[in-house]
C-alpha cells in the first residue's frame, strides 16, 4: 500500500497537465465554435471523380491555395490573444 | 423513384411550384428546384467544384430571394474608404481583415462551403466562419480585391453577409462563455478524480480502513476539491453575495450556503479525523449547476448573437454640394425642365444637375450630416432625416412612422420624416432635423415613458429561493438543537448531512434547463427570444394585439387582380403581365418591382426551358406621378394611371371594363379603391385592361389567427392605417375588434387600458409607430423585417416572418411551464423524502452524492422532453 504515496502524486502531475492543456485549448480558441468543428473532418477535400470538370491544373492550383489559406489559418488563431 | 419524391427543391427543401422548371445536373442526377434564385445558387456552388457540399450537409439550405437576378453587385456602397474605415482593421501587409455576420448558416456544412468558396476567390488571404457566432473573419489584399466582390461571393452561394463591428459585445461573449467553460472543465476533472478517490473511501467505510490511509485519500481529495470551490464556484458566492447586499434572495444563496458548509466541515473532519467528508457532492454538484449555467449562457448568446445582425446595406446617403450657381439655376428651371428631369431621374441613374452645375455629389455616412445640408435620395432608400423635399417628385411610404400602407405622393416643399421610405423617383431634399429633433425620437421618448410601466415579472425561482431558504434554516436549526441535546457528538455531522442532502441543485437546475431547451427549440423556428420574462408570461397571455401593416399583411405592394376589358377578353394574364414588366424594365417604382415578383411567381417571361426572354421596348419614357409609355414590337403601349391613359390615348368612352369584377371601376374614379391602387393599360390608344395593386395578407395570418382563437385568446388590431382599403384587408380574419387611424398615443394608450382590467396582452408589430406599445406590452413580438428600432425595443423577435409560430410559442411556453412544474414538485419531493431521513441520521455521504445526482439528472431529463424537434 505503500505505493500510493508515489502513485498518488504521479496522478497529480497528470491531472496538472491535464488541465493546462485544456486551459491553453479553451484560450486559443479552439472552443469557440462548438457547432461545426466536430464535422470539418468529414468534408472531404477532394471532390469526387465525376465532380471534376476542370483541368487537372487548374484543380491543383486550387488545392495548394487552400492550403496555404489552411495554413494562414492556424497562424492566425495563434496570433489572437 | 428520387423523381416522385423529390417534388421540393433540392437546395432549399420547399415544395417545387407546378410548372416551374429549374432542374439542375447535380453530380449525375437531375434535381429540382424551386425558383430560378435557388437555380443560380446551386450553379454556382456545382460549378465552383463545391457539389459535394450537398452530401455533407445535415439541413436544407435556406430559400434564396427569388428572382433576383441582377448582374449588378449591390454591394457597391461598401468599398467607399469612409464607409469601410468603421470596420475593417489593417493589418501589417497591406492586407485588411472585416468581421461579416453571416445569415441562414444552417448546418456545420455551411461554414465548409463559403470557407471553400471565399478561399478561391483572388485576394482573399483568410477566411475563419464560426458556425456557433455566425461570424466570418476574412482577411484580404485590398490591392487584388474589393470588399463588395466579398460579399457578392458569399450572396452568390446563398448566404447573405453584412459586415459587423461588434467591438463592444462579442469580446465579452467570447470572454464570458471561455470562463464558464474553464470553470466547468476544472470542475468535471475534479468531479472524476474526487469521485474515483471517493470510491475508495466508501470501500473502506463498508469493509474498514486504516485511520492512515483514509487520511491520505482524503488530503488527495482536499487538493482536487479546493480549486473547485475557489475556481469554478466562485460565480455562485459572488452573486449570493451580490444578492445579500441588495437584500434580495435568490438560488444562488442557498446554493453558496450549501458549497460553503460542507466544505468547512469536510475540511474540519480531515483535520480532525473522524466525521464525515462530502467532498465529492460538492464537486458533483458545482459540476452539474455550471453545466446548467453553460446550457442557460450559450442559448442567451446565440440569441445575442442573432440579434446582432450588422448592416446587409452601408449607412450612407449621397450628399450634394450645391454652389449658389445651382441653388439659382434649380430655381428657374424647374419648371421649364421638368420633364427632362424626370427622364433621366426615373431610371434613378443620375441627376442632371450633377452634369450642368458646379456642384459635386458624394456618398457619405449618414452621422456626419448636418442641418441645411442637401442629400439625394434613391428610390428604395430610407430617408435619413426630416426634411424638405426641394426637388423630385416622388410617393413615399410612410408605413414604418404610421402605419399607413398606401405610398404618399409628394412633390418640391413637401415636408418627409426619418424612418420614411422612398418609393418612386429620387428627391432632393434639404435637412431640416437629425437625430433628437426628428419625428421619429417624439416617439422613442413615448417609449421610454411607456417601459417605465411595462409589468414587471420576477423570476419563479428567485420566488422561490427566499421561502426555500427560510425553511431549510429553521429546520436545520431545529435539528440541530434537538440532536445537541441527544447526542452532541453527532449533531455537527446530522445537520451538515441535512445541508447537503438538501441541497438546492435539482431545484435551481429545474427552472433553467427548461426555459433553455424551450428558448433553444423556438430560436429554430425563427422565434428568438430577447427577454428573460417571455416564456413564464406567455402561458398567462388573455389578448393577442396585431399590427396591420408588415405584420398581418406584408407591407408591400402585390398584383391583387387583373380585370380585362371585355373586348379583350381573348388576351392571357400572361401577356398582359408580360407588357407591362416590359414597359417598366428599368424603373425603381413600387408597382415594377410588384410586377416583377408577379412574373415570377407565374413563370412570366421564361420559356419552356425556364430561360428568361430577352424584353424589348423602345422609345421608353416615364413620365412622372403618371406612369410609362413606350413601343413593344410595334404596338404602342401606356401603363400608368387611368386617368392619364385615358387623357393622353384621347380615347373616351369606347372602353368598357369586365365588371365580372365586384364594382365597376369608372375612368374617372378615385385611382384608390378598395381593392388598392388601379393601373390601367392601353394598346394603340385603347384601354385593354386595369391592374389592381395592393398590400396582401400574409399567408401565415389566417391560420395563425385561428389556432390563437382555438387557444381562447382575443386577438385585435391596432392600426395606424386612416385608409378604407385597411378594413378591407383584414375583414377575412374576423377579428374580434380593429381599430384604424391610431396614433402611436392611441394605441398605448388602448393597451395599457386592457392591462389594467388585468389582461396580460401580447403585441405582435413592424414599424416604428409601435415602440411604444411594444415596450408596454407584457409580451412583445417585432416581425424578422421590422425597423431596427422595433426590434431592439421587443421582447421577442420573430425572425422566419411566419405568424404561425405565434401560437406554436405559446404552446412550447404552456409545456415549458408544466415540466418547470414537474420538476419542481420533483425537487422537493425528493428533499421531503431525504430531510427526514438525513434529520435521523440515516444517510451517509455514499447515499448523499447518489441522491443528489440522480435527481439533478431527472430534472435535465425532463427538461429535454420539451424539444422532440431538432434545434440547432
Amino acid at each position: 500500500m505503500e505505493s500510493l504515496y508515489l502513485l498518488i502524486p504521479i496522478s497529480l502531475v497528470f491531472i496538472v497537465f491535464a488541465v493546462r492543456i485544456f486551459f491553453w485549448a479553451v484560450n486559443s480558441g479552439q472552443y469557440d465554435d462548438l457547432d461545426s468543428e466536430g464535422e470539418r473532418i468529414l468534408f472531404d477535400d477532394d471532390p469526387p471523380e465525376n465532380q471534376i470538370k476542370n483541368t487537372d491544373e487548374h484543380i491543383t492550383k486550387r488545392k495548394t491555395k487552400s492550403k496555404t489559406v489552411s495554413k494562414n489559418k492556424s497562424e492566425g488563431k495563434k496570433e489572437q490573444p | 423513384m428520387i423523381e416522385a419524391v423529390a417534388e421540393r427543391c433540392y437546395h432549399c427543401g420547399l415544395g417545387v411550384p407546378s410548372g416551374a422548371n429549374y432542374s439542375l445536373m447535380i453530380g449525375d442526377q437531375l434535381r429540382p428546384m424551386c425558383c430560378p434564385g435557388c437555380a443560380a445558387v446551386a450553379a454556382t456552388i456545382v460549378g465552383s467544384g463545391l457539389g459535394s457540399f450537398y452530401k455533407f450537409r445535415s439541413a436544407p439550405n435556406v430559400l434564396v430571394n427569388q428572382g433576383e437576378n441582377s448582374t449588378k453587385n449591390p454591394y457597391l456602397d461598401w468599398d467607399i474608404p469612409e464607409i469601410q474605415n468603421e470596420f475593417i482593421t489593417r493589418q501589417d501587409q497591406g492586407q485588411q481583415s472585416i468581421r461579416l455576420f453571416i445569415d441562414n448558416i444552417t448546418c456545420a456544412a455551411c461554414t465548409w462551403l463559403i470557407e471553400k468558396h471565399l478561399a478561391k476567390l483572388n485576394g482573399v488571404e483568410e477566411i475563419n466562419v464560426n458556425g456557433t457566432t455566425l461570424r466570418a473573419e476574412v482577411v484580404w489584399d485590398p490591392q487584388r480585391l474589393n470588399l463588395s466582390e466579398i460579399l457578392n461571393a458569399i450572396s452568390q452561394i446563398g448566404y447573405t453577409a453584412s459586415p459587423i463591428n461588434d467591438s463592444s459585445d462579442i469580446p465579452d461573449i467570447k470572454d464570458q462563455s471561455r470562463k464558464l467553460l474553464l470553470r466547468l472543465g476544472v470542475a468535471g476533472l475534479a468531479m472524476m478524480q474526487t469521485g474515483m478517490v471517493s470510491i475508495a473511501l466508501y470501500a473502506g467505510s463498508f469493509q474498514g480502513m486504516e485511520q492512515e490511509w483514509q487520511t491520505l485519500l482524503r488530503l488527495v481529495t482536499v487538493l482536487f476539491v479546493t480549486p473547485v470551490v475557489f475556481y469554478s464556484a466562485q460565480p455562485f458566492f459572488s452573486n449570493a453575495w451580490r444578492s445579500l447586499k441588495m437584500l434580495h434572495l435568490v438560488m444562488d444563496v442557498p446554493v453558496a450556503l450549501a458549497i460553503a458548509l460542507a466544505y468547512i466541515a469536510s475540511l474540519y473532519a480531515t483535520f480532525q479525523g473522524g466525521g464525515e467528508v462530502y467532498f465529492d457532492s460538492i464537486t458533483m454538484f458545482t459540476f452539474f449547476l455550471l453545466l446548467g449555467c453553460f446550457a442557460e449562457q450559450r442559448i442567451r448568446h446565440k440569441n445575442l448573437l442573432l440579434l446582432n445582425r450588422g448592416h446587409l446595406l452601408p449607412p450612407v446617403i449621397t450628399q450634394i454640394f450645391p454652389s449658389q450657381l445651382y441653388l439659382s439655376q434649380r430655381a428657374k428651371s424647374a419648371r421649364s425642365e421638368n420633364n427632362a428631369w424626370d427622364e433621366n431621374s426615373a431610371r434613378g441613374e443620375k441627376s442632371v444637375w450633377g452634369e450642368k452645375s458646379a456642384c459635386g455629389e458624394k456618398t457619405v455616412p449618414i452621422k456626419t450630416l448636418k442641418i441645411g445640408d442637401f442629400i439625394r435620395v434613391n428610390a428604395g432608400q430610407t430617408i435619413p432625416c426630416d426634411g424638405l423635399i426641394v426637388s423630385g417628385d416622388s410617393q413615399v411610404s410612410e408605413a414604418l412612422l404610421t402605419g399607413e400602407s398606401r405610398p404618399l405622393p409628394k412633390q418640391a416643399g413637401a415636408t418627409v420624416y426619418a424612418g420614411t421610405i422612398n418609393g418612386a423617383n429620387p428627391l432632393e431634399v434639404e435637412v431640416a432635423a437629425i437625430g433628437e429633433g426628428t419625428k421619429l425620437s417624439t416617439i422613442l421618448k413615448l417609449a421610454e415613458r411607456a417601459a417605465m410601466h411595462k409589468p414587471r415579472w420576477a423570476g419563479l425561482a428567485d420566488r422561490m429561493a427566499g421561502w426555500f431558504i427560510g425553511a431549510l434554516l429553521i429546520i436545520a436549526a431545529a435539528v440541530a438543537w434537538y440532536w445537541s441535546q441527544q447526542d452532541p457528538d453527532r449533531a455537527l455531522w446530522i445537520t451538515l448531512s441535512i445541508l447537503v442532502v438538501t441541497c438546492p441543485c435539482a431545484l435551481s437546475l429545474a427552472t433553467p434547463t427548461a426555459l433553455s431547451v424551450a428558448s433553444g427549440r423556438l430560436r429554430a423556428q425563427g422565434f428568438l427570444i430577447n427577454r428573460a420574462h417571455v416564456l413564464e408570461v406567455l402561458p398567462t397571455i388573455g389578448r393577442v394585439i396585431f399590427d396591420k401593416t408588415g405584420t398581418l399583411t406584408e407591407g408591400n405592394l402585390n398584383l391583387l387582380h387583373i380585370a380585362l376589358a371585355r373586348s379583350q377578353s381573348s388576351i392571357s394574364e400572361r401577356q398582359i403581365l408580360d407588357w407591362a414588366a416590359t414597359l417598366e424594365q428599368g424603373s425603381e417604382h413600387p408597382i415594377a418591382r410588384a410586377l416583377l415578383q408577379a412574373d415570377v411567381e407565374k413563370g412570366v417571361g421564361k420559356d419552356i426551358a425556364g430561360q428568361t426572354v430577352a424584353r424589348k421596348v423602345e422609345q421608353q419614357q416615364f413620365v412622372t406621378g403618371c406612369g410609362v409609355t413606350g413601343r413593344i414590337n410595334d404596338d404602342r403601349f401606356a401603363f400608368g394611371n387611368p386617368q392619364w391613359i385615358t387623357a393622353a390615348s384621347r380615347v373616351l368612352g369606347d372602353v368598357e371594363i369586365d365588371v365580372s369584377a365586384q364594382e365597376k371601376s369608372t375612368v374617372d374614379a378615385d385611382p384608390v379603391d378598395n381593392r388598392g391602387i388601379e393601373v390601367g393599360l392601353a394598346r394603340n390608344g385603347e384601354l385593354i385592361t386595369k391592374l389592381y395593386f395592393g398590400d396582401q395578407l400574409r399567408d401565415s395570418a389566417s391560420l395563425a389567427v385561428n389556432h390563437l382563437r382555438d387557444r381562447g385568446l382575443n386577438v385585435s388590431l391596432l392600426s395606424g392605417d386612416p385608409s378604407p382599403a385597411a378594413a378591407e384587408i383584414v375583414r377575412p380574419l374576423a377579428l374580434n375588434d380593429c381599430h384604424f387611424s391610431l396614433q402611436p398615443e392611441q394605441k398605448l394608450n388602448r393597451v395599457q387600458q386592457l392591462q389594467q382590467q388585468g389582461q396580460p396582452v401580447l403585441m405582435v408589430g413592424d414599424g416604428i409607430n409601435d415602440v411604444p406599445v411594444l415596450q408596454a406590452a407584457d409580451v412583445s413580438v417585432a416581425m424578422g423585417q421590422a425597423s431596427e428600432l422595433s426590434q431592439i425595443n421587443a421582447d421577442v423577435i420573430l425572425l422566419s416572418n411566419d405568424l404561425t409560430v405565434l401560437p406554436d410559442a405559446i404552446a412550447v411556453a404552456a409545456k415549458t411551464r408544466r415540466i418547470i412544474k414537474q420538476n419542481i414538485c420533483w425537487a422537493i419531493g425528493y428533499n421531503l423524502i431525504a430531510l427526514p431521513l438525513a434529520a435521523m441520521g440515516y444517510v451517509p455521504p455514499w447515499a448523499a452524492a447518489i441522491g443528489m445526482s440522480a435527481s439533478s439528472l431527472i430534472v435535465l431529463l425532463n427538461a429535454l422532453r420539451i424539444s422532440p424537434r431538432e434545434s440547432r
